[in-house]
């Protein structure tokens, strides 16, 4: 079983390393994990520390596509080079690699397609929750997407993700290009007939970067993703869904 | 009488305008539908003297030049929503390139790799 460990990443060139050695540590021994680093056209030194680091797949786009163009990239690279599996986290470090295993086990045992590692599942409350506002936009989009698609995610931001071969294929073709595509990405799958479970992962504040989410930005990113999502729900089916 | 010469003089070098760039391949054809509609609504109204009024009485406008800026205002806006769509289908274009390109870069540097 082959699985593709895909990172987007823009300018973190900070924290990349870390990410990657943290990913590189927390392998079990008997897994086979290539991580595939999609370098969004980065204008510090993100490249020159993935080409001095040496012990990843490196997809260095031409010009910024944004999250979902890149993440996508990475998707195309997995389905073409025949990975099993998929995994997407964040190049800030605040997804934990020793929960990429958690997020397999439920795609190898055949329970989902898509996963989605969420830190509010549980009511521990254990790791990073996130700032009230993000939480207060969290519970909005929950309600909208369980409104819309009748599945209500614990975390419907959150970029940790796993993909089934189904999955990843439909990806490399439909997945939403554009900024913040996660709430969005979990109403497309649903749509298509895609088996989603939420699993729990403790997430860590983010180690370096700023958030691609400033206070100014928050209200572009309600609307963009608000009306993203209804336009999804609204289309048709894919004529390739499962 | 004048400003009826005059509009048919402007018309028709407005539409040879166009003609003269889908010649030059500056201008794609698919593209210039709604200009070349555009001039011959033009050149109709320079022709055609009491076409505006008579237009204008039809959907009951009482100032006839309301009728031309109306028109042309619903062209122009016609004509925006067409560049918005091409230009999202650029971006598909362009997102589809720069990924195979970043997939093709990477086959490039293995095989490289491979050969050292």
């Amino acid at each position: 079983m082959k699985t593709a460990v895909i990172i987007p990443c823009f300018n973190e060139q900070d924290t990349i390393c870390s990410v990657i050695d943290d990913i590189l540590n927390n392998m079990p021994e008997n897994e086979d994990r290539q991580i595939v680093v999609v370098n969004d056209c980065s204008t510090d030194n993100t490249l020159a520390e993935l080409e001095k680091d040496g012990r990843v797949i490196i997809l260095d786009l031409p010009c910024n596509l944004g999250v979902g163009g890149a993440v996508q990239t990475g998707f195309k690279y997995a389905w073409k080079n025949n990975f099993d599996f998929a995994v997407k986290l964040d190049g800030d470090g605040q997804h934990r690699a020793d929960c990429i295993s958690v997020l397999l086990e439920v795609l190898k045992n055949d329970e989902a397609d898509f996963v989605i590692g969420s830190r509010f599942i549980d009511s521990r409350k254990e790791g990073f929750q996130s700032t009230f506002l993000r939480r207060a936009g969290i519970k909005f989009f929950r309600l909208l997407i369980e409104l819309l698609s009748g599945y209500a995610p614990s975390d419907p931001t959150s970029g940790f993700r796993a993909y089934n071969r189904a999955a990843l294929k439909f990806a490399t073709l439909h997945y939403p290009s554009f900024d913040y595509p996660e709430p969005e990405e979990i109403v497309l799958m649903r749509k298509n007939n895609f088996r989603i479970k939420d699993v729990f992962t403790e997430m860590r504040e983010r180690q370096g970067g700023v958030s691609s989410i400033s206070l100014l930005k928050a209200v572009y990113y309600m609307f963009k993703v608000g009306f993203a999502i209804l336009m999804v729900a609204s289309r048709p089916r894919e004529e390739d869904s499962v | 009488m004048r400003i009826q010469i005059i509009s048919i003089i402007g018309s028709l070098i407005f539409t040879f305008f166009i003609l003269y760039l889908i010649r030059r391949k500056r201008l794609k054809e698919a593209y210039a539908l709604i200009w070349g509609i555009m001039s011959i609504f033009f050149l109709i109204l320079a022709c055609w003297v009491d076409g505006l009024t008579f237009v204008s009485n039809l959907i009951g406008i009482f100032y006839a030049p309301a009728t031309l800026f109306l028109v042309l205002l619903l062209t122009v806006i016609l004509i925006m929503i067409q560049f918005s769509v091409i230009i999202s289908l650029q971006v598909n274009k362009i997102r589809n390139l720069s990924q195979e390109l970043a997939l093709l870069k990477e086959q490039l540097s293995r095989l490289e790799k491979d050969k050292k």
